[in-house]
C-alpha cells in the first residue's frame, strides 16, 4: 500500500464518520429508502478509494461523494441497467469530470440528519432497534459492530435493521421534523436513542480507542448544532462531552477498569470538559430542566475535581435527589445510593439502595456491586462477600468481572489457604 | 400514499345495543367521514356485519373449502375500515387517532402496497 493510498484511506474514514449521516439522509429523504441510500453511499466510498489516489483528494470531498451517490441513486430509480456506469466512466474507464457543488450545498442541510433521526426513532419503530438504527444510518457503523455492542448475533441484528428500514420505506414513515406539539414524545425517543447509541457504543469500557472521543464529540456537536433551543439536547451533548473527557483515564496501563473516584483527573481531557460546561450552561439558560441536564450537572461536579482536587458529594447527592424524582430508573437509584453514602455515610447509602425493589436489587449487577461496597464500608464483610460474588456472576464483560474480583480479594477476611 | 385503517374491536361489547346508541354512532362516524372529505383525504369506508355472519372460502390446495364463520376466532375482530390518501404515516396516524373507533377498539394502520398507477 502506498503512502498516498494510506493517507486517502485515513482521510476517507474521517469523511465517512462526519458525512455518512448527511449523505444517507439527503439521499433517502425523498424515497425514504435508507437501504438503497446506504448502498449508493457505499458505492461512492468504494469509487473514492479507487479514484482519489489517482485524481487526488477533491476540493470538496463530501460534495464529490454526494454527487456520485446521488447519480447512483438516480440510476437505480430509473432502473436502466445500461446506464449504471456511464455517469462516471468514459470508455477508457477514466473518471469523467464530476460536477461537484460548492461546499455550502451539503453543509447547509444539517436538518436532513435530524429528519433521519426522527424517522429512526419514530414511535412506529420498535423501541429496541431505534438506537442501533441511528448508529448505523447516522454514524455509519456496521451491523456486526452494533451487534457486538448489543450482545446479539450479527445475523439477528442485521435482520432487525433491514426490517426496520423496510418498515420506514413501506409504511411511509416521514423524514420530517414533527410538529412542535409532538416533540415531547418524539424528541425524547431521539435523545434516548442517541444516548443508547452513545452508551452502548462509545462508552464501552472494553472498546476504547482514540476514535471514540472523536465520535462522541461528533454526536454532541450534532445535537448542539441541530437543536440549539432544546435544553435536553444540549444537556445530552454536555453529558457526552463530560463522559468522553474520561476515556483516557478509565483504563490503567494494564487495561484494567478504573472507577471514576480512583481516576487521575490530570488524565481527563480539559477540552471536552470545557465543551461540556459550555453546552450545559447554554442549556441552563433555556430554563427547562430535564433528565440529561441533571445527569450532565452531576458529571460537571465530578469534573470539577480536576480543578479543586475534591469531589463535592453534597452537591452530587442533591442533584441525584432531583434526578430520582424525575427519572427513577434502577441505574439512577444505585448511583444515588452511592452518592448518599459518600455524603452521609454507608448506613444512609444502604437505606437509599434498599428503596430499589428487592427483586431488581437481587438481579442488577451495579446494585449488587454497590451493595457490596457499602456493606464492606459498614463493616459487614460476610454480606459484602456474598454481594460481590453475586455481582461477579451478573457481570457480562471480563473487565468488570476482574475489577469486582480485585475488590473482593481486597476485603479484610481470614483467607483460607488451599 | 394510500393507507387503510382497519378497525378492530371486541364484538361482545356491541351485542344487543339499544337503537339510540347505533343512531348516535352513525352520527359520530358521519361527522368523521365529513371531516375526512373536507380535508380531501377520504377514499372509502365500510362498516361490517359481525363475524357470526361471516363466511370463509378458500381454493387453496386445489379444492374449494367453504366455512361458516371467520377464519380465526379472536377476541378483537375486524369491524370496519377506512381508506385514506395522505402524505405519510404521521398524517395517517393523525387521522386514525381521531377515528371514533379508536375510543373503544384498536386501529391497525397499513400503507398500500399497490404500485402507483394501478388503481
Amino acid at each position: 500500500m502506498t503512502q498516498t493510498t494510506r493517507t486517502i484511506e485515513a482521510r476517507l474514514s474521517q469523511i465517512v464518520r462526519a458525512s455518512h449521516g448527511r449523505l444517507v439522509a439527503v439521499l433517502a429523504s425523498r424515497s425514504r429508502d435508507i437501504a438503497a441510500a446506504e448502498d449508493c453511499v457505499a458505492e461512492a466510498y468504494r469509487l473514492a478509494l479507487e479514484k482519489w489516489p489517482i485524481i487526488g483528494l477533491p476540493d470538496n470531498p463530501e460534495g464529490w461523494l454526494m454527487t456520485v451517490a446521488r447519480n447512483r441513486m438516480a440510476d437505480r430509480q430509473k432502473s436502466h441497467f445500461n446506464r449504471t456506469s456511464t455517469s462516471l466512466h468514459d470508455d477508457n474507464g477514466e473518471v469523467m469530470e464530476i460536477a461537484v457543488p460548492a461546499n455550502q450545498e451539503t453543509e447547509n442541510v444539517p436538518d436532513e440528519r435530524l429528519k433521519l433521526m426522527f424517522a429512526c426513532a419514530h414511535p412506529a419503530i420498535d423501541e429496541t432497534i431505534r438506537a442501533p438504527l441511528i448508529m448505523q444510518t447516522v454514524l455509519g457503523m456496521e451491523a456486526a459492530e452494533i451487534a457486538k455492542l448489543f450482545l446479539v448475533p450479527t445475523a439477528t441484528m442485521a435482520q432487525r435493521l433491514v426490517r426496520a428500514k423496510t418498515k420506514i420505506r413501506d409504511a411511509g414513515i416521514p423524514f420530517s421534523i414533527p410538529d412542535r406539539t409532538l416533540w415531547p414524545e418524539r424528541l425524547e425517543a431521539v435523545l434516548e436513542a442517541i444516548y443508547g447509541a452513545y452508551s452502548a457504543g462509545l462508552d464501552d469500557i472494553a472498546e476504547i480507542t482514540e476514535d471514540r472521543g472523536v465520535e462522541a464529540l461528533f454526536l454532541a456537536d450534532l445535537l448542539a448544532v441541530l437543536l440549539p433551543e432544546e435544553a435536553e439536547a444540549l444537556g445530552l451533548a454536555a453529558l457526552i462531552c463530560f463522559s468522553a473527557s474520561r476515556a483516557e483515564a478509565k483504563l490503567d496501563a494494564q487495561g484494567n477498569f478504573v472507577p471514576l473516584d480512583a481516576q487521575d483527573p490530570a488524565l481527563w481531557n480539559s477540552h471536552f470538559i470545557a465543551r461540556g460546561a459550555q453546552c450545559l450552561s447554554r442549556a441552563e439558560t433555556l430554563r427547562a430542566i430535564g433528565r440529561f441536564q441533571l445527569e450532565a450537572a452531576i458529571q460537571s461536579v465530578h469534573s470539577d475535581r480536576r480543578r479543586s482536587g475534591v469531589t463535592n458529594w453534597q452537591a452530587i447527592a442533591r442533584l441525584y435527589e432531583g434526578l430520582v424524582a424525575l427519572y427513577p430508573t434502577s441505574g439512577v437509584m444505585v448511583a444515588r445510593a452511592y452518592a448518599v453514602s459518600k455524603n452521609a455515610g454507608a448506613k444512609a447509602g444502604l437505606k437509599a439502595l434498599h428503596q430499589i425493589p428487592a427483586d431488581i436489587l437481587a438481579e442488577f449487577q451495579p446494585a449488587q456491586a454497590c451493595l457490596a461496597a457499602l456493606l464492606a464500608e459498614a463493616g459487614d464483610v460476610a454480606g459484602a462477600v456474598t454481594a460481590y460474588v453475586k455481582a461477579i456472576s451478573l457481570s457480562q464483560d471480563e473487565q468488570t468481572r476482574n475489577y469486582l474480583r480485585s475488590l473482593l480479594d481486597a476485603l479484610p477476611r481470614p483467607r483460607s489457604v488451599a | 400514499m394510500r393507507y387503510t385503517l382497519m378497525l378492530y374491536s371486541n364484538e361482545a361489547d356491541f351485542a344487543d345495543l339499544p337503537p339510540e346508541f347505533i343512531e348516535e354512532q352513525l352520527q359520530v362516524f358521519g361527522a368523521y367521514i365529513g371531516a375526512l372529505q373536507e380535508a380531501g383525504v377520504f377514499v372509502d369506508t365500510d362498516w361490517l356485519q359481525p363475524t357470526m355472519t361471516a363466511t370463509t372460502i378458500s381454493m387453496r390446495g386445489g379444492s374449494k373449502m367453504v366455512q361458516d364463520g371467520p377464519f380465526a376466532e379472536t377476541k378483537e375482530q375486524l369491524g370496519g375500515f377506512f381508506v385514506i390518501d395522505v402524505p405519510d404515516l404521521d398524517a395517517a396516524l393523525h387521522w386514525a387517532e381521531r377515528c371514533p373507533a379508536a375510543q373503544y377498539g384498536l386501529i391497525e394502520v397499513r400503507a398500500s402496497a399497490m404500485p402507483a398507477g394501478q388503481m
